[in-house]
């Protein structure tokens, strides 16, 4: 069968597998190398909470889904064009997600028995129990393919099996046309110190690709074309690591070395993971023995003078609230980032949410408003966190960072910037005073006070979470707390002066205007240009900053018949926009399936509505 | 420049009830940092005072230095953030036995486990003031409380047992009213390199009052406490001729010149060793059996958590290609687009 090369614009591949099939990896060289070859992509990585859940098992499926594309990407797509499923189970719970025309590989090693069963299949024929029959199937022996190009090798037998994600990997190359060098190199360096591994999983990658060309059962491969990216040097990233990259510029714009005081929780570890490795940039990580530990050694280390940061997901925003009024009441710069996961309490913390809001916004005793700035994709987070660290020092308070799983995990090519492009940071430091210092004292822009650090002579001052007067004293005078209260709301309110105006995405006018924030803007972003192309008059204001709100929102949502706010929570921003601007009328389409938006699903409501 | 006690008072008025130990503690620091600074080099701007909730804890407010009242329990993680910021500041902690042992018992652990360079302060009083009269985690067992009517029915905590099972490598114990040997001991513990723990056993007169009396009265503290000083006997007494044997594995009261005991069989103070043996029995001496252990129990050497911070920091920074964030971007995997 001679196979039929197609030109595509975009193409979307699901790989999964068993939680212990290297599927996160395999997913992850993909998009890689695709990225190098000059594609747009995005990933969405989708694992279970469990490292190892019971062995083929629906519930220890991980899947990892990449879009790749010669045109514009903005989301990991809704459905796959080919899904690799290496067992029963993974071909259980991810063929939902495949298109009807998809390209279907499976492992039919792990189509036995007992494979079958742990998959909870009814019947001894899977296939038919899917009613997938007519569907493109490429059964595939990679298990037993695995072993036979590994037979001469040192290996045992369990890591021979370990390179069976690399067989399914060189069969997607070659489907895609891809070149291996990139992951010939990967695999150089991943095993540095285990050399013994390299050529095995080499010669699996090429015997993949060489079994995919050769059994002639794949009818078509395809050729995504580079995209036209603007001139420069790129580089893929993730979200996690983009916000610890933005904060270490922060700290090198502002000459304030950084601060991280954390403790391990999913989706936010891997900032704390990434900050560690960076002390040649006089990167402080301390973990700390919980979450509460983790603000207030932060907090200890901003009042000492440091770019304090803490990083965690919705419980430990929790376990921090009480911290957190502290450091707003004793005014002191920090960022607090929150990478949001599925709730409450534990809810289902591998998967993506916008749930906290309300927490960030208002989880706090007493009147204790906080700045709210949220990121809105992956490479994005780099930006978020850099001003998101520039307002905290700048202005002498903290701000939360809103980040989400979706795209802490998640990956896309990045245009690396130029520190030379980014502003500078003046924080409020001052090193000697006229008579006593007023620790309390305020410019009249920002209402920031001074930041004075331990250690200069003349200073010294006592801050805490007493309610005080300008000069720092211990105040419970009614007068003098409404004064405070009011003071420190107004100088979160004030960042309006600072921040960017609310962009509208499309006409400036017209019949509906998505409104979303955060992590869903790719999402949005699809759906919107999809019915601009169907000649719907919609538009799309996404917000990055959320407290205090653009001052121009009002403004823009007065140009729109209908404003619609899509959240995957049951409806927090939307009602903050109702107490914030009672004026218009809002409808909403939410979600809380622990999922991100299908575009599909947006654009329908759109249309329903219209 | 030399310091004296009036440098270290803030202008701000003391409002710890009349006859609260918690004023002779705060007078024998004062007294203690003019020799710190002496000894150490330090300056008074060098100096951080954190607390977290309760009375004691508003001790910052009377230091004439730089201050931080936190939040109820966390004082010691404030502590470790300032100190791992910038290691050359004297951070140093006023907390009591509810906001360090029961609410921050897990920060105060940690803290001492990584041996941070801070000086910590606990004023134990075995009860809740601020919150007028609840029992603590050091309140005696049985103790008649608000919130125990009917007696506790839990044991409590010493500190210094406590202190020596986190692998502490500085532990003091003191009276309230033992001025001269509170000075001592806050020195000791600035010289100290880690995280010092001086217990402080403060008398409340308000909701716990004469918690400590049965050691501390005048007629009977030097029957009833023992005041140890590293290299020397381990003598006490009124007449300075009871003294500390080990009796097998154990300690042991003896009388000198009975029973043909003389003074070279007592046993010598040595708080410098490793070994926690001795130093456990010593924390763990209760009246009537013992005399009540005060002075500096421990005082060892180890590696500090700020000391190998600040040390990796230079290593990695010297081994590294990466030293700006433009480098940074640029590193690993990159592609042009022409």
């Amino acid at each position: 069968m001679q196979h039929k090369v197609i030109d595509t614009q975009d193409v979307v591949i699901r790989f999964a597998g068993d939680s212990g099939d290297g599927m996160q990896l395999t997913g992850t060289l993909f998009a890689d190398a695709s990225a190098l070859y000059g594609n747009e992509i995005s990933t969405f990585p989708d694992y279970p909470a469990e490292i190892r859940a019971p062995h083929g098992t629906v519930s220890g499926v991980s899947g990892f889904q990449v879009h790749v594309g010669s045109i514009e990407i903005n989301t990991p797509g809704d459905f796959c064009d080919v899904l690799v499923a290496m067992n029963p189970a993974a071909l259980k719970a991810n063929v939902q997600w495949a298109k009807p025309t998809a390209t279907i590989i499976v492992d039919t090693d792990t189509f036995d028995e007992s494979g079958i069963e742990r998959a909870g299949f009814k019947t001894k024929d899977p296939i038919a129990e899917l009613k997938i029959e007519d569907r493109n199937i490429i059964f595939s022996p990679i298990t037993t393919m695995t072993k036979e190009s590994l037979k001469d090798s040192d290996l045992d037998n369990k890591q021979i099996v370990r390179c069976k994600n690399m067989f399914t990997l060189g069969m997607c190359f070659f489907m895609f046309n891809r070149d291996l060098d990139y992951t010939y190199a990967y695999l150089e360096k991943k095993f540095k110190k285990k050399p013994q591994l390299i050529a095995p999983n080499k010669k699996v990658l090429f015997d993949g690709f060489n079994y995919a060309s050769n059994i002639h059962a794949i009818a078509n491969t395809y050729t995504v074309k580079p995209a036209k990216l603007e001139k420069g040097t790129y580089r893929n990233i993730n979200g996690n690591q983009a916000t610890a990259w933005g904060l270490i510029a922060a700290s090198e714009k502002s000459g304030r070395d950084l601060f991280c005081g954390s403790y391990p929780i999913t989706p936010a570890t891997n900032i704390l993971e990434e900050l560690a490795i960076y002390k040649n940039l006089g990167v402080k990580t301390l973990q700390a023995e919980d979450e509460i530990a983790g603000i207030c050694t932060s907090i200890g280390a901003a009042y000492a003078g440091e770019l304090a940061v803490t990083s965690t997901s919705g419980p430990g925003l929790s376990l921090k609230a009480e911290a957190l009024g502290l450091a707003m009441i004793a005014e002191l710069p920090l960022v607090i980032i929150d990478v949001q996961r599925s709730g409450p309490s534990t809810g289902i913390p591998t998967k993506t949410e916008q749930t906290d809001l309300n927490q960030a916004l208002y989880g706090r005793n007493g009147e204790c408003p906080i700045a709210v700035i949220a990121a809105h994709s992956p490479s994005h987070c780099f930006d978020a966190a850099f001003y998101a660290g520039k307002f905290a020092m700048e202005h002498m308070m903290p701000v939360i960072l809103m980040s989400e799983g979706f795209i802490a995990n998640g990956s896309e090519p990045w245009k690396i910037p130029l520190m030379k492009d980014y502003p500078e940071i003046k924080p409020p430091l001052i090193t000697s005073c006229e008579g006593p210092f007023k620790p309390y004292q305020r410019d009249s822009e920002r209402l920031a006070r001074s930041w004075a650090l331990p250690g200069t002579s003349g200073l010294e001052h006592r801050v805490g979470g007493l309610e005080k007067n300008a000069e720092g004293v211990i105040s419970s005078d009614p007068q003098n707390h409404d004064k405070m209260c009011a003071e420190r709301a107004e100088k979160v309110a004030r960042l309006a002066n600072y921040i960017p105006e609310l962009e509208v995405i499309g006409k400036k006018k017209g019949d509906v205007l998505i409104v979303g924030w955060g992590g869903t803007f790719g999402h949005l972003y699809t759906a919107v240009k999809e019915l601009q192309d169907q000649d719907k008059n919609v538009a799309l204001a996404h917000f990055d900053y959320i407290n205090p709100l653009p001052k121009n929102t009002a403004e823009v949502f007065n140009n729109f018949k209908k404003i619609i706010v899509c959240e995957l929570n049951s409806g927090q921003f939307v009602d903050y926009l109702r107490a914030k601007h009672p004026e218009f009328k809002y409808l909403q389409y939410n979600k809380v399936q622990g999922q991100p938006f299908i575009v599909k699903e947006i654009v329908d409501a759109v249309n329903n509505i219209l | 420049m030399a310091y004296t006690a009036q440098d270290f008072k803030s202008n701000q008025e003391v409002r710890w009830c009349p006859g609260c130990g918690d004023h002779a503690v705060l007078a024998s620091l004062q007294r203690a940092l003019p020799e710190v600074c002496e000894a150490l080099g330090y300056t008074k701007e060098n100096f951080v005072f954190v607390s977290g909730i309760g009375c004691s804890s508003r001790l910052p407010y009377y230091m004439n230095t730089f201050g931080f009242h936190s939040i109820h329990g966390r004082a010691t993680a404030i502590s470790t953030g300032v100190k791992v910021a910038n290691p050359t500041l004297t951070v140093w902690q006023a907390t009591g036995d509810g906001d360090a042992l029961a609410i921050g018992g897990n920060h105060f652990i940690h803290a001492i486990r990584r041996n941070i360079d801070i000086n910590i302060i606990l004023f134990n009083n075995q009860i809740y003031g601020l919150t007028k009269g609840q029992y603590s985690p050091t309140s005696k067992l049985g103790a008649i409380t608000k919130t125990s009517p009917y007696g506790t029915v839990e044991h409590p905590f010493n500190p210094g047992a406590l202190v020596l099972g986190s692998r502490g490598t500085f532990f003091a114990r003191s009276l309230d009213s033992e001025m001269k040997l509170n000075q001592e001991i806050f020195v000791a513990a600035a010289k100290h390199d880690g995280t010092s723990v001086c217990e402080m056993l403060v008398n409340c007169v308000i909701f716990n009052d004469g918690a400590h009396s049965a050691i501390s009265d005048r007629e009977h503290r030097a029957d009833r406490t023992i005041i140890l000083r590293h290299g020397e006997p381990m003598i006490f007494g009124k007449d300075k001729n009871k003294g500390l044997v080990l009796d097998g594995q154990k300690l042991k009261v003896v009388t000198i010149g009975e029973n043909g005991i003389n003074e070279k069989d007592i046993l010598v103070h040595n708080a410098t060793t490793n070994e926690t043996g001795v130093h456990n029995m010593l924390v763990e001496m209760k009246y009537p059996d013992f005399p009540v252990a005060l002075g500096i129990i421990r005082d060892v050497k180890d590696m500090t958590y700020d000391d190998n911070v600040r040390d990796q920091l230079i290593e990695v920074k010297e081994k590294s290609k990466i030293h700006s964030v433009d480098e940074l971007l640029h590193s690993g995997a990159t592609w042009e687009v022409k």
